[in-house]
């Protein structure tokens, strides 16, 4: 093992690994992470902290994978390049580690164009392949960025994400490929609607060897409304929605609309656990943290392995 | 006035490294006045290359470079030259190489940093296509610069918001990086993507202070 990780273990197991989503609030208030993180209990592996996701302002990643771990879950930290150069992201993963928090995903972030600070200004220093490699050097080689020894390496199991749905798609596991070789342990993917789209990049991803060479978590996310459902397929970039999922939701009535969201995210899961090379996945319930218990017990993912620290 | 200075030698071999057949240009505006890349420069780095073994398959001095209509109207008469070689060395200024990578089907390599537009910002559009990062980065990147071109100035391949050859950032900003996988997919080179391009080196651009230190 590179790490006291829990999510490491369940992977190592070759269990089927489950993870979840939690986003912080947009206040300094703790109850709501205590409230979300006793739903998740029991139902994923680990849950992430969204950093500041679509760039709005909200409370710490690591602050609230604190909070969460109190209540006894074990969190992923996701830490962004858009808000930090390279000297604050190398103090943040080692305070993050000092925490006893064993998770990273290493992102580049999204554009601040797109969140409540629209005229903030971007860093990128590092993109999160270079981030994923810093990440991998503080850990194994125990060296700063500036090649400066480290007294006590962060011992973190890391994470980058993958989006097969974006363009160019022919160069997406090429890009996947770098964020392997830069020391990435594990993937989360992009939310998966279109699992033929998927399982073609699944495919391409075989070629390479990478499905053996890290742990794919695939993305999913149950869709609470239709116009949830369209407004991801039009307004969300780097979001695949087939017409075909619009259409099934549509087909129920409006009081079943959300339930039928939820079976649709236990058939993705079940459709994408046969593919070869997908080792779990990540559940991206955002402000429906309810849903996840049902989903993964639905799915037949319960109970949780345990195992001792 | 985009000011530039040459980079070290062993850079730009490193660079040329497996190519041995190489066409040069310079530019008679910015890289001429800086020194970098005029007739001078190019006669010069043309006798180096040759001592290290290389063949130059000719060499041409452009008025200004970064003019596309210009540019491509003088390299017409190099068809020949350019064709016998295995890659381009350019040596001015950011702006012109990335025009040379748009109207050449052939590797380029960028022989010099760019450090400042020396305060002249906005005299010709084209500029905007060097961002002045005194760190030359278009050997990796197809010829096409990330750094004044992707929103997220990203040296390792597109984001997860490029769709359909546009930037997520605006539907009016094209994908840099959709033209770079597009242009080294038609060379036949997109290989050169699949290595880590490390941390860049940012001491040495505007962001980090005032350029007199290097303009004295």
């Amino acid at each position: 093992m590179k790490t006291k990780s829990n999510l490491e273990r369940v992977l190592e197991a070759g269990q089927f690994a489950v993870t979840g989503e939690l986003g912080p609030p947009q206040s300094a208030d703790s109850e709501v992470i205590r409230r979300k993180a006793k739903i998740l209990k029991g139902s994923v592996d680990a849950f992430n902290v969204t950093d500041g996701q679509t760039a709005v302002v909200r409370m710490a990643s690591w602050a609230a994978c604190l909070i969460g771990k109190e209540e006894g879950l074990e969190p992923i930290v996701q830490m962004t390049c858009r808000d930090r150069n390279r000297i604050a992201l190398q103090m943040d993963v080692l305070g993050i580690a000092a925490l006893g928090i064993n998770n990273m995903l290493c992102l580049t972030g999204d554009h601040q164009k797109f969140g409540n600070h629209p005229m903030a200004k971007g860093v990128y220093d590092l993109d999160s392949i270079q981030f994923v490699k810093m990440v991998k050097d503080m850990r194994d080689e125990r060296k700063f960025q500036c090649g400066e020894e480290i007294a006590v390496e962060p011992r973190l199991f890391i994470g980058a994400a993958a989006n097969p749905f974006a363009d160019p798609f022919e160069f997406r596991a090429a890009r996947l490929a770098k964020k392997v070789a830069a020391g990435a342990d594990f993937i989360q993917t992009q939310i998966i609607y279109n699992v033929d789209k998927f399982a073609e990049w699944m495919k391409m991803v075989r070629d390479r060897g990478l499905h053996e060479r890290v742990k794919i978590l695939a993305g999913v996310a149950p869709i609470k409304s239709v116009g949830a459902a369209k407004y991801m397929k039009t307004r969300v970039p780097g979001m695949d929605v087939p017409d075909s999922i619009i259409d099934r939701l549509q087909g129920v009535p409006k009081e079943e609309v959300s339930g039928e969201g939820i079976k649709l995210c236990v058939d993705i899961i079940n459709q994408v656990r046969e593919i070869e090379g997908v080792a779990g996945v990540h559940i991206m319930a955002i402000e429906w943290e309810e849903a996840v218990p049902e989903i993964v017990e639905a799915a037949g993912l319960l109970p949780r392995p345990k195992f001792v620290p | 006035m985009l000011i530039s200075e040459q980079k070290q030698l062993e850079e730009i071999l490193s660079y040329l490294e497996g190519d041995k057949n190489i066409f040069l240009i310079g530019c008679k505006g910015c890289a001429e006045g800086w020194g970098s890349g005029g007739e001078k420069q190019v006669a010069e780095m043309e006798n180096t290359l040759q001592e290290k073994g290389k063949t130059v398959t000719g060499s041409v001095v452009v008025d200004m470079l970064c003019d596309s209509a210009l540019t491509k109207l003088k390299l017409r008469a190099y068809k020949k030259e350019i064709a016998a070689a295995d890659s381009i060395l350019v040596l001015t200024d950011g702006a012109g190489v990335q025009t040379v990578a748009e109207l050449v089907d052939k590797l380029v390599h960028p022989g010099c940093n760019t450090l400042s537009s020396g305060g002249a910002h906005a005299e010709w559009k084209e500029a905007e296509r060097c961002l002045e990062c005194g760190d030359c980065m278009l050997e990796f990147t197809g010829g096409l610069c990330p750094i004044a071109r992707c929103s997220k100035h990203l040296l390792n391949g597109p984001c997860g918001g490029s769709q359909d050859g546009k930037c997520e950032v605006d539907p009016d900003i094209p994908c840099v990086w959709q033209q770079i996988v597009d242009r080294l997919t038609k060379l036949g080179k997109l290989d050169k993507l699949e290595r880590l391009v490390t941390p860049k080196n940012w001491s040495v651009s505007l962001t980090s202070g005032p350029p007199v230190r290097r303009l004295s």
